[in-house]
């Protein structure tokens, strides 16, 4: 069982001349919460798009479970049990908050070729969503329209929507984005809750947060993988502080 | 939800009150052609409805829609000239028909969006025109005159202008509570998800495809059973009932009776097709008063007016004439 | 052979008028993501105009720069009054305010020139044929078309290519801010540009004229093709329009006029002639689903998003 649940080999993906991803290698061990941190460019999002099948890799394989996801559609590894929050918020407008999760919930509760029933009196979704919900402390918004949600609420509901499709792991896109001190620190707090259950590959460019939260982080620079280890071992390694301190400079530099 | 008398549900029901009585209303003012007039937009109300499906709550923007008018009509048609009048072989072949051409058209258009989408559909539904216009057996560009209507075994006799659109305006009845339960239903609440966000669809692990091309095809034969009815209502067919300015024609219904709902369509065709027909006699009526000339010249040219009229809808009437009840309802 | 060779110029010549109407539908989807279907309704008037100006001076080739001047500025008209408040809005938006103008634009063509049509008669001298070669004649006015249509579209791709308006299009076409950056008048080139591809259909418009009537409507068919030819040819890409033009005339072209035939090698005489005329129509149909399995953003897939 200690065997990798997610499982990146070589992972190389160009666009035009562009390496985006250069042979990446990266193993997410069953219960850890992994990181992935890089400047920006680094190609962390190209990377959460080949893991989520959004887009296809010139070479190289992901194995979840064991069993080789590189060529699946996006809903086939959502069935598997990899459920993945986005970093721009991207949830359906015209729905109830309660009416998103419950829509997720739906994905992972058979096929959804029913014409006839009402599928919101259907208590197995509410229920569902509700519990989801209530994980991420949203319950008392359940009735709301998400255009009334702030942008810390609309993370949260991304994280529940992700939570109701019954998940073995999160790839979490940079939650922390847009949100104030306040917000940000509940979210710590909730991903410290949900650490204890599920697998979590998170991306995020909050370096407190991931320092706070991380079992193993890995460090992506020019779609490399330049270091992979616990926060101390990374907090320690001359090639990050080079990268980042790189970066950091070059901001000052602009204002 | 809240409110059940709201402004715009005290309109749809009086609506639907003054469809269901339509015949007697014929009856009351010595005037049957209010009924043949009403059969009509009952029917394309039909084909509206479905049409508002895909488009409405789907959002896939079809510019071919017609075409199933077209098809559910030749399918009476051809069988009728061959000899076949009985509706329970003619119906069935008409929809499955329908379905054939509405999965194989929409396997291949839903593989692209937006724009493409609309154009393609739009082609296919041309390439079906031009096959009609190709049918030298079946009268060609002039069309087929359908001498007998569909045979229910003496069941029911669509010849009886009465009969005929009370069963119009049941099929109409049938096809909004169909389509309003499947809106509601787990399907209806995959295809509006894979409206408002199919990438995110697919990421909570939809086969969205599958589902909107299901949704296709169902629409394909609603608007079918409306072909079937509107060719026993004209008696005749023909390649025009499925010229595309005709799916232009059920567009503006859905938007102008608003796409938000599933009976927004029926207010669109029927304010539509009205429209049509006393805009010109408003326009005679109107202008003659002004120039205190006989303007019957003008009556002809209503679309004049009519087409500003879609471009004001659009810029300034989003939600259609539902939306706008709507509205009224609120503050 | 004869026939063979007669026939791939006709299909030349729709392709090429085909690619005047699909470049301006095509220049206009790529730069302002408009789309206009009442595009045929300019192609509409581009003739009437014609006609109308070869009746008032008599003179052919006087009449198709007027017209060519009054389309354009009918175009540009239109986009001022109307087309402009379409942009940034959705493509259905656009789908039923052009489908409006359509219905307007047919009613007003009754208004000004009747219900009946017009011709536009040809002068002797374009009313010859030519021997193109020895022992093969074809009409001097349809060598015309050809001739015309290719000299604007290398026009057309000089000026898009090699020009600073031309660079400012294709800027358009895949970066709005940069060209509101370099202070360039972004509403002014959207005009004249709409102005441009009005043109464009209508002279498509005034040269079909004399062979076919102008009448109320003509457009409607021919913009479906032109359609098709961006779908093929991707849409926003003149090149992928100019390609595809061709193709689908070619094919279109040659396909009703020999597909009954070859079918006639397989079937029984009765059941060709029949399966003949509607499979040669469906053709360019089923050419068209055929390139969207294998590429679903048309031959040239505008490289901009």
């Amino acid at each position: 069982m200690t065997e990798a649940l997610l499982q990146v080999e070589g992972l190389t993906k160009r666009f035009g001349g562009v390496i985006a991803s250069d042979a990446i290698t990266i193993d997410v061990k069953r219960g850890e919460l992994h990181a992935i941190i890089g400047p920006n460019g680094a190609g962390k999002t190209t990377l959460i798009g080949q893991l989520t099948g959004e887009i296809t890799p010139n070479t190289g394989s992901v194995r979840f479970d064991g069993s080789d996801i590189t060529a699946l559609p996006t809903y086939r590894r959502s069935m598997l049990g990899l459920a993945r929050s986005f970093q721009i918020t991207s949830l359906f407008p015209d729905f109830s908050v309660i009416d998103n999760v419950a829509l997720a919930a739906q994905a992972h509760d058979g096929h959804s070729f029913r014409f006839w029933a009402d599928a919101r009196e259907q208590p197995e979704l509410r229920e569902a969503a509700m519990i989801a919900l209530k994980r991420v402390g949203l319950a008392d918004r359940a009735n709301l329209l998400v255009a009334k949600l702030s942008h810390g609420e609309h993370r949260q509901l991304e994280i529940a929507m992700a939570l109701a499709t019954k998940p073995r792991m999160l790839l979490l896109d940079e939650p922390m984005a847009g949100m104030g001190p306040d917000e940000s620190s509940r979210m710590v707090a909730m991903l410290k809750q949900l650490k204890q259950e599920l697998t979590i590959l998170l991306i995020e460019h909050d370096m407190e947060a991931v320092f706070a939260l991380a079992d193993r982080i890995t460090v992506l620079v020019y779609g490399k993988v330049i270091a992979s280890g616990t926060p101390d071992e990374i907090r320690a390694n001359a090639e990050v502080i080079q990268a980042y301190l790189g970066e950091r400079d070059a901001e000052a530099a602009n204002g | 939800m809240s409110r059940l008398f709201t402004v715009r549900n005290v309109v749809v029901v009086a609506l639907l009150i003054f469809l269901a009585l339509v015949p007697f209303f014929a009856v009351l003012t010595g005037n049957a052609f209010l009924t043949t007039l009403f059969t009509r937009i009952v029917i394309l109300a039909i084909a509206a409805v479905s049409l508002n499906l895909i488009m409405g709550f789907g959002g896939m923007v079809s510019f071919g829609h017609a075409a199933y008018l077209g098809i559910g009509g030749y399918a009476v048609g051809i069988l009728a000239y061959e000899k076949v009048t009985s509706a329970f072989i003619q119906w069935p072949v008409a929809l499955v028909a329908c379905a054939i051409f509405a999965l194989i058209t929409g396997a291949l258009s839903l593989r692209t969006r937006g724009v493409y989408f609309i154009m393609i559909t739009l082609a296919f539904a041309q390439m079906i025109y031009y096959v009609g216009v190709s049918l030298d057996r079946y009268g060609a560009d002039d069309g087929l005159t359908i001498y007998t209507r569909s045979q229910f075994a003496g069941l029911i006799n669509l010849s009886n202008r009465t009969v005929f659109y009370y069963f119009c305006f049941a099929c109409l009845m049938g096809t909004i509570y169909l389509v309003w339960r499947m809106v509601n239903s787990r399907f209806g609440m995959v295809i509006q998800g894979a409206r408002s966000n199919d990438r995110r669809m697919r990421s909570i692990g939809f086969p969205t495809y599958r589902y909107r091309l299901v949704c296709f095809v169902i629409a394909g034969v609603l608007c079918g059973l409306s072909g079937v009815l509107l060719a026993n209502q004209a008696d005749f067919i023909s390649p025009a009932t499925m010229h595309w300015t005709r799916s232009g024609d059920l567009i503006v219904m859905a938007v102008l009776g608003g796409m938000g709902s599933v009976i927004g369509p029926v207010m669109g065709a029927v304010a539509l097709l009205v429209l049509e027909e006393t805009l010109p006699h408003i326009i005679g009526a109107v202008g003659g008063f002004v120039t205190g000339k006989s303007m019957v010249a003008a009556k002809e040219y209503w679309a004049l007016i009519l087409g500003p009229m879609l471009l004001l809808v659009v810029l300034f009437a989003r939600g259609g004439i539902d939306g706008l009840l709507r509205r009224f309802g609120r503050d | 052979m004869l026939l063979f060779i007669e026939q791939s110029l006709n299909g030349l010549q729709l392709g090429l008028l085909l690619f005047l109407l699909a470049a301006g539908l095509t220049l206009v989807f790529g730069i302002m993501d408009l789309v206009n279907l009442a595009h045929g309704s300019l192609y509409m008037l581009g003739a009437y105009f014609a006609a109308t100006f070869a009746a008032l001076t008599g003179s052919f080739v006087g009449a198709i720069f007027l017209a060519l001047f009054a389309t354009l500025l009918v175009g540009m008209a239109v986009e001022l009054i109307a087309l402009r408040r379409l942009y940034g809005r959705d493509h259905l938006d656009h789908v039923l305010g052009t489908f409006g103008l359509i219905l307007f634009s047919n009613e007003m063509v009754r208004l000004i020139w009747g219900p009946a049509g017009m011709n536009l008669p040809l002068p002797p001298w374009l009313n010859v044929p030519l021997q193109i070669l020895p022992g093969v004649y074809y009409p001097s006015y349809r060598l015309l078309i050809i001739a015309v249509a290719l000299f604007v579209a290398v026009l057309l791709y000089l000026v898009v290519m090699r020009t600073r308006i031309g660079m400012l299009i294709r800027a358009g076409a895949s970066n709005r801010e940069m060209i509101g950056a370099l202070g360039i008048n972004i509403k002014l080139l959207y005009t004249f540009v709409f102005g441009i591809g009005a043109a464009l259909a209508g002279l498509a418009g005034m040269m079909q004229a004399p062979i076919l009537t102008v009448q109320i409507g003509m457009g409607e068919n021919i913009l479906i093709l032109a359609f098709v030819v961006i779908i093929i040819g991707g849409i926003g890409s003149i090149r992928g329009a100019f390609v595809a033009a061709i193709l689908v005339g070619l094919i279109d072209t040659v396909g009703r006029a020999f597909l009954p035939d070859v079918l006639k090698l397989f079937l029984s005489n009765s059941a060709a002639s029949t399966a003949g005329p509607a499979l040669s129509s469906m053709l360019i149909y089923l050419v068209m689903a055929v390139i969207l399995v294998m590429r679903p953003e048309g031959l040239f897939p505008a490289a901009s998003k």
